[in-house]
């Protein structure tokens, strides 16, 4: 059994509630940061851990916060990315739903590294019962003087609240979430200057996602050199897996980074394997933004070795025959999906989500959708696999943020590994797609 | 103003001056406003929005923006510019329930678009469309971030997820028994199936 730190009690009955939380040893990182730590030291022991952030990009969380100007007289923020609209990714609704106290342990530890008086949940709007969840386990925290002034009567005072957002993938991008919680559409903005210097309302702000957050809680109590003996090389700690699609047993799997890829999708401890004894054809290993890969790469590395769950190892070989550990969303699918089809639910995906600054992600995401929707219609030509392939090829490095490379990555791979499948559909002009039906015959239950 | 801002929607005077929280919304609203330093209460929009949306039929009308404008003493075009940019926010009237699918790969993979015709069957409207009763609307979603228990919809503050036909039959039958506005700021949101 692989060890777990951030969801291991969320067997606990009523584990949401401060009480049971703090029976089976929370907010003991509030208790030794504030009590016998300085600020400089939380975030020496995050920078020992070698913690990546969470949300996608896997960048030091120690670095980041090290970064964070301190101005006199300016207040600084912490706000905890909780957008999670990744598609495959569900894994920080599932901790903040079941473990609330958990993100609100890690939001005062690291406001206290930080000196933020003030921090923001920033959730999606549709997690808006998650929300409440979070909100009650705030006030209980507050009942209790985990928040509030003079925390364990020191002079750090902390007040944490949670913002709901109205429904947009682009704000899960740190500044256009910054855009948002100021009230306004979510543009992502210029960079520089980055929120560490120029964040939330122009004061020096720290983004970071929920389960980065959650994971300064056991870093505290364990030091931050013994977090980095789990793992492997600059992967170190554990990671939360968001598992989907063809398999026995999806949800949310905290896994030591470093498993290997074949024991997460066969393991019974894990996924167990894909469903109704098919076989998987491919793995899109880090939400909808990452490079997809057949089975023979996602299993094994080009250069023939096992390939692991570590950001190193999934993106041995680059976009070439690699691919990224991004936000843990995980899907599996297995040998009747059409390729095509997935790429299509991404591609309108991103298409519906582009918020329009750009024309190279505004325009480029909706002529391939467009592009897409023909080859389900049985009426793309051959040329049409050349001239997605160019069109993605013009939107990566020319736009404001990330996601208009995030629309054209998935596109790129899918053509580079299966090719075949749109030529196939090319010549025939015919789609039948069987990857959707009732095969399993599960919806009707008949 | 508003009737420019708010284009095709007609603005209505004499509704504009019925609008109004009622005391116990507008009581929220002031715990909202006061999570944001002074000054900045126009960060408290989006939540707002939320509680407008469920507190005057479910969408946000021409009369309802230019009151949230009023209240957070912004300009009417700031609220509709957030307004129209948001999925969540109803810029025309809609049924008491919105059924709202999950489209994306993981539940198409499992069946995501088998659920949406057979309530579009069911139903008999299509994806965003509202049933003459006023009762449904049918609408599908980006990823709601509920994969694992795919295929998914979203009603108001309830997921359900695992949907099979069954499941959707008895919710739609629980729904339409109920005959309520639901919305996203439900608080019973745990009676899901
Ligand atoms: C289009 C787009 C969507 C993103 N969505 C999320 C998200 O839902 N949650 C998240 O934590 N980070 C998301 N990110 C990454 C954030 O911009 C940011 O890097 C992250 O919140 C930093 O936190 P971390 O260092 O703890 O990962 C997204 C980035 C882009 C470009
Ligand atoms: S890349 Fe796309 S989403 Fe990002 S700022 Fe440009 S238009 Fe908006
Ligand atoms: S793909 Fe439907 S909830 Fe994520």
């Amino acid at each position: 059994m692989g060890r777990k730190l951030l969801i291991h009690n969320d067997h606990i009955p009523n584990i949401h509630t401060l009480d049971v939380y703090r029976a089976h040893g929370g907010y003991a990182s509030v208790e030794k940061a504030l009590k016998i730590m300085q600020p400089d030291q939380v975030t020496e022991e995050v920078k020992k851990s070698g913690l990546r952030g969470r949300g996608g990009a896997g960048f030091p969380t120690g670095m980041k916060w090290s970064f964070l100007a301190k101005p006199e007289g300016v207040p600084r923020y912490l706000v905890c990315n909780a957008d999670e609209s990744e598609p495959g990714t569900f894994k920080d609704r599932y901790l903040m739903e079941k473990i609330p106290h958990a993100l609100i342990e890690g939001m005062i530890t690291s406001s206290f590294a930080l000196g933020a008086k003030q921090s923001y949940i920033y959730i999606r709007g549709e997690y808006f019962y998650v929300a409440r969840i979070l909100e009650a386990a705030i006030a209980e925290a507050y009942a209790a003087g985990w928040l509030g002034k003079n925390i364990l009567g020191t002079d750090f005072s902390h007040d944490c609240s949670v913002q709901v957002g109205g429904g947009a993938y682009i704000c899960g991008e740190e500044t256009a979430l910054l855009e948002s919680l100021e009230g306004k559409r979510g543009n992502p903005r210029i960079k520089p200057p980055f929120p560490a210097v120029a964040g939330l309302w122009g004061c020096p702000t720290v983004v970071n996602n929920v389960e980065t957050i959650a994971a300064v809680v056991p870093i505290v109590n364990m030091g931050g050199e013994e977090y980095a003996k789990i793992g492997v090389g600059k992967s170190t700690g554990t990671k939360l897996i968001s598992a989907s699609g063809h398999i026995n047993k999806p949800g949310v799997y905290e896994i030591e980074l470093g498993i290997t890829v074949e024991e997460f999708i066969y393991g019974e401890e894990y996924c167990g394997g894909i469903r109704n004894g098919k076989k998987l054809k491919a793995v899109v290993a880090g939400g909808s933004s990452v490079p997809i890969l057949p089975t023979e790469l996602i299993l094994k590395t080009a250069k023939g070795e096992p390939r692991l769950m570590t950001y190193e190892s999934l993106s041995d070989g680059g976009f070439q025959t690699g691919t990224m550990l991004g936000s843990g969303g995980f899907i599996a699918m297995d040998e009747d999906t059409s390729i095509v089809k997935n790429l299509f639910t991404f591609s309108r995906f991103y298409h519906h989500e582009s918020c329009g600054q750009c024309s190279p992600c505004r325009e480029g995401t909706g002529w391939i959708e467009k592009i897409l929707k023909k080859f389900l219609d049985g009426t793309a030509n051959e040329s049409d696999v050349d001239l997605l392939w160019d069109i993605q090829s013009k939107i990566e490095g020319k736009t404001i943020c990330p996601l208009g490379e995030a629309a054209a990555w998935p596109v790129a791979a899918a053509i580079r590994h299966f090719k075949h499948e749109f030529l196939e559909i090319a010549r025939n002009k015919k789609f039948t797609d069987i990857s959707h039906y009732d095969r399993l015959n599960k919806l009707a239950r008949v | 103003m508003g009737s420019q801002v708010h284009g095709a929607q007609k603005f209505d005077n004499a509704k504009r001056a019925e609008i109004k929280f009622s005391d116990e919304a507008m009581k929220i609203v002031e715990t909202i406003i006061s999570r944001y330093p002074e000054g900045k209460q126009k960060s408290a929009l989006l939540p707002v929005l939320h509680v407008a949306q469920a507190e005057f039929g479910g969408w946000l009308s021409p009369e309802t923006m230019d009151y949230v404008a009023s209240i957070l003493n912004i300009k009417p075009v700031e609220v509709f510019e957030v307004a129209s940019f948001y999925t969540m926010y109803n810029l025309k009237p809609v049924g008491k329930c919105v059924l709202e699918v999950c489209q994306t790969s993981s539940c198409w993979l499992n069946g995501a678009e088998d659920i949406v015709k057979y309530i579009e069957k069911k139903l008999n409207i299509k994806v965003g469309e509202t049933t003459k009763d006023g009762m449904f609307t049918l609408k599908v979603a980006e990823c709601l971030g509920s994969c694992g228990t795919a295929p998914m919809l979203q009603c108001g503050a309830s997921y359900h997820e695992n949907l099979t036909y069954e499941k959707v039959d008895t919710i739609l039958e629980n729904y339409r028994a109920e005959g309520k506005l639901r919305s996203y700021t439900d608080l019973d949101y745990k009676n899901t199936l």
